[in-house]
């Protein structure tokens, strides 16, 4: 057994999602090899300001973007761990609320969304995903996820003899309904299987992996890849202005399912795309 | 960005039927600041008879919420959001005599024969360069609805704004263009 105490979570919370906004460098990197890439002129024009932003959010400590997001936590708890001194949940999103102070985010977070639309006023409650694994550690992600890209995001329950080509409908389609509105060049995040509930989680699942990664299963890598190169032939380029660059990347994450279903979501993100671990 | 003409708020007739799809331009001059809180309560006062806290005549709405200033700063980050959320309020701004609107992404099609009736033109900002934006703006000021925290309607004076004509008076759309140029 290990204990961590819940202001060591707080703690944690609160340098994560700092240290996650602060990462400037990502950005940089991600338009200038977008600009190697793009051919359509305003896609590169778009492009470039976008790097040039990169640049000045650093001199000057702004937000590259003003939406800074709701704050979504992918928790992977340690079975032996326990909590002292106060609840996981409650350190994170305290942890959330000092750090978007202090920074100078923008608190977006309404406290209901039908009767009482009024601002939490410190960016909580976060969404937090809490995932047991064995042993005694404590692993955050963290992803301030905008709501541009969250909005054109979607979930569909396939049949089983949709297949694979209709889950390749499906993701093109959402792409291309999202067009502009996304903020593209997209991550986009496809969860396959599992329940309604569970495949939404699978897709945002996808947009916390490692950059760069493909799936571990070759059948899903190849899938991601071909997905990719379908997307980018869409045409919608960089800001929606027209090219090659649609997405950046797809991943994807699968679970097994009923025999009878094929649930299927896409979580699309855009380019300000960033998440950041910590580990206690 | 390639340089773009010059224009000024408040924008005239004359200068909105000259503005084609894919022109960049520089807007200098007065914006007001709303988005979907702010929007609803303008329209509500609209439609119930009150006289809205903003002059409409040739003027351009911003679509966009900043995040807070640190001190000694205007505003912090202040890139557009995504402005097809603001279609449903846009026919009784228009009919005040709105000329303009700058956000992102793409316009319904309801919102685009408006504009084109109206003749009013939609400008593109670029997603996510908040930063950069943030540098165009000289001043800004509170006008109403401070309730709404980041979603008030602020006045804000800026130079040299960036941007690219989207929808133009004559039914012409930037996004649909694209994607006919580029798409395989």
């Amino acid at each position: 057994m290990r204990r961590i105490s819940a202001s060591e979570i707080e703690e944690a919370a609160r340098k994560l999602v700092r240290a996650t906004f602060s990462n400037l460098s990502v950005l940089e990197e991600r338009y200038k090899l977008a600009l190697r890439l793009e051919e359509s002129e305003l896609g590169r024009e778009a492009l470039s300001i976008l790097l040039e932003n990169a640049r000045i959010a650093g001199e000057r400590g702004i937000p590259v973007c003003q939406d800074t997001g709701v704050a979504v936590f992918y928790v992977r708890l340690g079975q032996e761990v326990v909590v002292e001194g106060g609840g996981l949940v409650e350190a994170i999103n305290r942890g959330v609320a000092r750090a978007y102070s202090e920074a100078y985010l923008r608190k977006s977070i309404v406290s209901d969304p039908l009767y009482d639309r009024r601002n939490t006023g410190d960016n909580t409650p976060a969404i937090i995903h809490v995932e047991p694994i064995p042993g005694s550690e404590l692993r955050m992600g963290f992803m301030p996820k905008g709501a541009g890209a969250e909005n054109m995001s979607r979930v569909k329950m396939l049949k089983p003899a949709d297949g694979l080509e209709g889950l390749k409908r499906f993701v093109l389609e959402v792409v291309e309904r999202a067009g502009a509105n996304a903020c593209p060049p997209l991550v986009i995040g496809v969860g396959v299987g599992g329940t309604l509930d569970t495949v939404g989680w699978l897709a945002k699942k996808a947009l916390f992996r490692e950059w760069g990664r493909r799936h571990p299963d070759e059948r899903y890598a190849r899938l991601e890849e071909e997905l990719l190169e379908e997307v980018n032939a869409l045409g919608i380029g960089p800001q929606g202005f027209g090219g090659r660059l649609t997405a950046l990347d797809v991943r994807i994450e699968h679970a097994p399912c009923h025999m009878a279903s094929l649930p299927a979501a896409v979580n699309l993100n855009c380019h300000v795309h960033r998440v950041g671990w910590i580990s206690l | 960005m390639r340089a773009g003409r010059r224009i000024e708020t408040p924008l005239g007739e004359e200068v909105v039927a000259e503005l084609r799809v894919g022109d960049r331009v520089l807007i200098s001059g007065r914006l007001y600041v709303a988005r979907d809180a702010a929007h609803k309560r303008l329209v509500e006062d609209l439609l119930e008879g009150r006289s809205p806290p903003i002059d409409l005549e040739g003027a351009i709405i911003y679509y966009m919420a900043p995040t807070p200033p640190k001190p000694g700063q205007i505003l912090g980050a202040a890139g557009p959001t995504t402005s097809i959320r603001m279609d449903p309020y846009l026919e009784p701004l228009l009919r005040r005599g709105l000329r303009g609107t700058i956000g992102k992404g793409y316009r319904s099609g309801r919102a685009r024969e408006l504009m084109r009736r109206y003749r009013a033109v939609y400008f593109a900002a670029i997603g996510g360069a908040g930063a950069y934006y943030s540098n165009k703006i000289k001043s800004s000021r509170l006008v109403a609805y401070g309730d709404l925290g980041p979603e008030a309607l602020l006045e804000i004076r800026v130079e040299d704004f960036p941007a690219i004509v989207a929808n133009d008076i004559y039914g012409g759309d930037l996004f649909e263009q694209a994607v006919r140029r580029w798409r395989k």
